[in-house]
């Protein structure tokens, strides 16, 4: 039996208030009138026209987009040829080296990352703007996506493969119709975790943008680096807001799947 | 033939776009300020044969690694943010745990949904969370509001901008990195376990001294690498929240390299914070390894 006592009541509600209450400050304060974070001046929704006439705003959110889009999609097929690799290619050469490649990425502070890609394209004479930035976005995040992928590869079993390359596959054939039904829950949130970190990422879209492009953090960050500022307000609501529908929907579809495969296998039970 | 493309296109690629990049850091990281514009000197002559090697390699030099050494605001800014980084993953463990304890003790049918509030700040922008303290701790900001009128205080408290503001940053931000693993560790344990402590004589305390906290050890550990690693970099939570006098050295890079265009210096900066993380990260590894062995 385990004991849910008052300790454990008391230090889930103030972590979760540690969490959360600062998010719900910034929710209530976008629908402040006045400019000031300081005073409550009354309801408004001005913030937000004033953040959907921003051409600015909305022309580095649309950049923010796209480059998380392509950048996640490459992510994802290179990220999982490369646990593919891994976890099936057994010994070949340099495989120390490509193992430490891939790992290396998700402990480098992002100023390293992003100080020695700029100095690549600078050096390669490479115009910097969209293009960079998803170059450098697709290295980073392409280590999360097989990391993701590699530990399900893990755990599948060989033989599924073997049996389809005996009964007349070949071998890209009994990828895409056996291995790859088997892994797409990890695809899908190696791509989802890749997408979520380019949309995120600051440090490493300043130092690979060209004047030509910018991104949304980089729009933020110039805009907060000055202070509060009410119409950021209601940016964060309107994405903390999305981000929320997107993971309820998203526990909600895999909650349902859950329940249809109990209900299957307890079927399968009965007939047997 | 296939297998060879398959191995080929992801290793090409992190050559070209990871390993490479950094050698030309390190190379630059060698090299003179040349009228702060690339090329710098020397420059690899390979039409010259084995004498432009010979003397591409014999001019560069360890300049740029002395200078960090005499000007004491480099040294300095490793120093604090070790310091800073170690603190405040002392802090984070401090609230993670109990958080994570707590997660683990509630009712099963609770468990999804707090591992699902836990998790959901992290899908949401970092650079966002941090902002939103910046109205919390300024000086006329919701915190203080708050306090005064409960009549706690009655001069308006000075944290944004101090060292006090950034570990509540990190704290904020890396949280989740630190209840996972706990979490995962304490949710694997065998309650009987604790019973038998109970049954031979232990109080709560005891048994949870005893039994739970030596098996949640490991992931106390990686919580604690999860995020003292990425700590040690940071730039966006000490330029928003902290001060003039806080000093951490991503920040310091960044300026180097924005604001003083001194790219070698710069480059030997990050070659230097790369050797620093890579004895934690040898470290986390070794650790990992034991994990898994002491699991299969």
């Amino acid at each position: 039996m385990r004991r849910f006592s008052w300790f454990n009541a008391t230090s889930l509600t103030l972590g979760f208030a540690f969490l959360y209450v600062p998010m719900i400050i910034l929710i209530v304060y976008s629908f402040n009138k006045s400019k000031l974070v300081t005073v409550w001046a009354g309801f408004s929704t001005k913030w937000y026209g004033e953040l959907l006439s921003n051409q600015a705003m909305l022309d580095a959110a649309w950049v923010t987009l796209k480059v998380a889009v392509i950048s996640s999609s490459i992510a994802t097929i290179l990220g999982t040829m490369a646990a593919y690799v891994m976890v099936r290619s057994g010994r070949f050469f340099g495989r120390t080296l490509f193992s430490g490649m891939i790992y290396a990425p998700l402990v480098m502070p992002e100023v390293i990352t992003g100080l020695s890609l700029l100095l690549l394209f600078i050096g390669l004479n490479v115009d910097r703007g969209i293009m960079t930035i998803v170059l450098a976005h697709t290295t980073f995040s392409m280590c999360y996506v097989s990391v993701v992928v590699s530990s399900r590869l893990v755990s599948f079993d060989q033989s599924l493969e073997e049996a389809a390359l005996d009964l007349g596959c070949s071998p890209f054939q009994a990828f895409r119709l056996v291995t790859l039904p088997i892994i797409a829950p990890a695809v899908i949130s190696g791509w989802l975790l890749a997408f979520t970190l380019s949309l995120d990422d600051l440090v490493i879209a300043s130092f690979t943008s060209g004047p030509a492009a910018t991104t949304l953090p980089m729009k933020i960050w110039s805009s907060v680096r000055l202070g509060v500022s009410p119409e950021i307000n209601a940016l964060s609501t309107i994405m903390i807001v999305l981000v929320t529908i997107g993971v309820i929907t998203a526990s909600l579809i895999t909650k349902h799947q859950a329940v249809r495969q109990k209900r299957e296998e307890r079927a399968a039970e009965r007939v047997s | 033939m296939r297998r060879l493309a398959l191995i080929l296109v992801p290793y090409l690629w992190l050559l070209a776009l990871f390993l490479v990049p950094f050698v030309i850091v390190l190379k630059i990281s060698l090299s003179d300020l040349a009228m702060s514009i690339p090329p710098y000197t020397p420059q690899l002559d390979l039409a010259a044969g084995w004498e432009g090697i010979k003397s591409f390699f014999s001019q560069l030099d360890l300049e740029n690694y002395v200078w960090l050494t005499e000007d004491e605001l480099y040294w300095k800014a490793y120093l604090s943010s070790l310091q800073i980084a170690v603190f405040a993953t002392f802090l984070t463990l401090l609230v993670g745990y109990p958080m994570a304890y707590g997660m683990a003790r509630a009712p099963e049918e609770w468990r999804p949904m707090l591992l699902m509030l836990v998790i959901l700040p992290f899908w949401t922008s970092f650079l966002i969370r941090v902002y939103a303290w910046m109205g919390i701790l300024a000086k006329e900001g919701v915190l203080n509001q708050f306090l005064m009128w409960l009549g706690v205080i009655s001069e308006p408290l000075v944290i944004l901008n101090t060292n006090i503001a950034v570990y509540i940053g990190i704290v904020y931000t890396y949280l989740p990195f630190m209840i996972l693993p706990i979490y995962a560790s304490l949710d694997r344990m065998d309650d009987s376990l604790l019973e038998a402590a109970e049954d031979l004589g232990c109080s709560r305390f005891s048994a949870f001294w005893l039994v739970t906290a030596p098996l949640s050890k490991q992931g106390v550990i990686a919580g604690c690498f999860l995020v003292f690693i990425p700590t040690i970099g940071e730039f966006v939570i000490p330029s928003l929240l902290g001060g003039s006098k806080t000093l951490m050295i991503g920040k310091v890079l960044w300026d180097e390299f924005f604001s003083n265009r001194d790219w070698p210096v710069a480059s030997a900066v990050a070659v230097v914070l790369l050797l620093i993380l890579i004895i934690p990260i040898i470290l986390f590894q070794r650790n990992e390894q034991k994990q898994r062995e002491a699991e299969g």
